[in-house]
């Protein structure tokens, strides 16, 4: 785990917005190379192209070196290098440019002998996109939504369940001619307007007490809500499925929920875990609606930019609603 | 009256090495009172729950109320009430409210539900507490409760698993008078229990000892085949060769 929580940051991507095409902004892109910490993507001429790139997640930093830079440099003031990170997420936003601020004050340093009559400090101005006072309590609110879903939807579900295999009254259903299908609706459906119910209060909160609405639109954020409840509910149905006690059902239920709390990005990024551990993010579900609610909130993403995510929740909510039924047996 | 509501040929339950119920045989007639007794681990509580379509028999068959108990247990669902050994209405919900959803369960129309539910509160006497949840209730009048719930469907056989267990003699005795009463309306009457008082009122009795049925037929023939006075004594003189105890 705490090669997976790190707060560290690592594989930051960077694009360079080249204007200038001089030994001293060559210099500065073979810095960023050869940086542990940062990742080259791409050099372009074209500060849209990007933009574009950071807008849809390929891209975490754009450095763009303006034209004349080396001569004016030397010359004169010469106009500023800017830095625009994506800042919905604070920490390696902030942290980010600091390394990238770090490495090309480097790869400037090495060409003191050309003399930069300006100060350093002066030749970069840093943007933090998206979150520009890089607060983090923007971050963390969608994250705390997501942990109350997990919670609310995802322990309450399991724990009904088997409250009436320790009551007897599940006993009672299984006598009677209802299908599986229903008795899993019937459990699935309350729990799942709760959630929505806890999202309406939840994003009444963050709006009053802190002051965050979403920039995207509203809808969004309530048809991922609602893909993301019934996969939790799906799942902790099945997992109520396989137990005969409370304990049992809340230990098994703790295992996956730390999993879910680690790894979803909810606390640290994603990006900062080790290549195999982005990979197994891939199966958990949280991960695609943690993205979904912070890309709403914050960036103002659209449907467009996240339908993979959703896609990625229908299929989790039907095949652990479909699991629940089968799994749950009326005839052992 | 002389229709089979239940038959059953070979059953066998296993748990690993353990068989539960051991190859019975034996046919239920339509509106009878089927007294199925055993001391415990006898293997009842299994038998039954193959019967009502909550557990597969490991083999043989069996029929209830026309359906096959291997196949056709979801059918057979439609067509038996059952009373558990634990009480298990909803204790958070109100008589009624137990009363409406089970009625939903069956199908029973709107009509209908109010129908039965107003027969069955003035039968119960539970008319002022309609509104009263289930848990606050006392004992004795929650198995009367659940036994009108488990007949509300009119259904051609019900179960009952040790349905007077805690209860007192007088509520014993109402609980008594109103199976008489379902039986006597054609639905068919399974029940165990360990009161060989109750034994005494059913039409026939069967004795289970270590899985298997030791003894079957009425309890008037019962006494007579082992020469003794009560139901209790015949009880005893089989379950005395008993290896499971408790």
């Amino acid at each position: 785990m705490p090669l997976v929580m790190t707060m560290d940051v690592r594989n930051v991507n960077i694009a360079v917005v080249d204007l200038d095409h001089s030994t001293t902004s060559n210099r500065i892109i073979s810095h960023i190379e050869a940086s542990e910490y940062l990742s080259l993507v791409g050099t372009t001429e074209q500060y849209i192209v990007a933009m574009d790139a950071l807008e849809n997640g390929t891209v975490d930093i754009i450095v763009q070196i303006p034209n004349n830079f080396e001569r004016d440099m030397i010359v004169s003031t010469p106009e500023k290098i800017n830095i625009t990170a994506n800042a919905v997420n604070a920490t390696k936003g902030s942290l980010g440019s600091q390394y990238l601020v770090q490495t090309i004050a480097r790869a400037l340093q090495e060409l003191k002998n050309e003399k930069s009559p300006t100060q350093l400090s002066e030749l970069v101005t840093v943007q933090n996109r998206f979150n520009p006072t890089l607060n983090y309590r923007h971050y963390m609110i969608p994250a705390l939504m997501i942990i109350l879903f997990i919670l609310i939807c995802g322990f309450l579900p399991a724990l009904s369940i088997v409250g009436e295999k320790e009551s007897g009254t599940i006993e009672q259903i299984n006598v009677t001619p209802v299908s599986r299908m229903t008795f899993i609706l019937s459990k699935l459906i309350p729990y799942w307007l709760i959630g929505l119910f806890v999202l309406t209060i939840a994003m009444i909160v963050a709006r009053v007490v802190y002051g965050l609405y979403p920039v995207g639109s509203i809808g969004l954020i309530y048809f991922g809500a609602a893909c993301f409840i019934l996969t939790i509910s799906g799942f902790s149905l099945t997992i109520a499925n396989f137990s005969e006690t409370m304990q049992q059902t809340m230990f098994v239920m703790f295992f996956f929920v730390m999993i879910f709390m680690l790894m979803s990005g909810l606390l640290t990024p994603i990006d900062s875990m080790p290549n195999w551990a982005q990979k197994f993010t891939g199966i958990l579900p949280p991960r695609y609606f943690v993205e979904i609610l912070r890309s709403v909130y914050l960036k103002g993403s659209t449907f467009m930019d996240l339908w993979h995510n959703y896609l990625a929740l229908g299929i989790f909510a039907t095949i652990f609603n479909i699991l629940a039924a089968l799994t749950y047996k009326k005839q052992a | 009256m002389s229709d089979i509501v239940i038959s059953v040929h070979n059953l066998t339950k296993r748990f690993g090495n353990f068989t539960a119920v051991d190859h019975i045989t034996f046919d239920v007639q339509r509106g009878e009172i089927f007294g199925f007794l055993g001391a415990n681990g006898a293997g009842k509580t299994s038998a039954m729950r193959m019967l009502c379509g909550l557990s597969y028999p490991t083999s043989g068959s069996g029929n209830v109320a026309g359906f096959d108990i291997m196949h056709e247990g979801e059918q057979i669902k439609r067509h038996i009430g059952y009373m558990s050994q634990r009480f298990s209405l909803y204790n958070e919900l109100t008589v009624s409210e137990n009363i409406n959803l089970f009625a939903g369960i069956y199908g029973l129309s709107k009509k209908e539900t109010t129908k039965r539910a107003t027969q069955l509160l003035e039968r119960l006497n539970l008319h002022s507490e309609r509104n009263t949840l289930v848990k606050s209730l006392p004992l004795g009048w929650k198995q009367k409760l659940s036994f009108s719930i488990a007949t509300i469907h009119n259904p051609e056989v019900v179960f009952l698993d040790e349905p007077t267990g805690g209860v007192d003699p007088v509520t014993r005795r109402q609980f008594w008078e109103m199976i008489y009463e379902t039986a006597n309306n054609g639905t068919t009457i399974f029940v165990t229990t360990h009161y060989m008082d109750e034994a005494e009122y059913c039409s026939r009795v069967s004795i289970m000892v270590d899985g298997e049925i030791r003894a079957l037929d009425t309890p008037t023939n019962l006494k007579q085949k082992f020469n003794a006075m009560t139901m209790d004594d015949v009880f005893r003189t089989l379950a005395r060769g008993a290896k499971r105890g408790e």
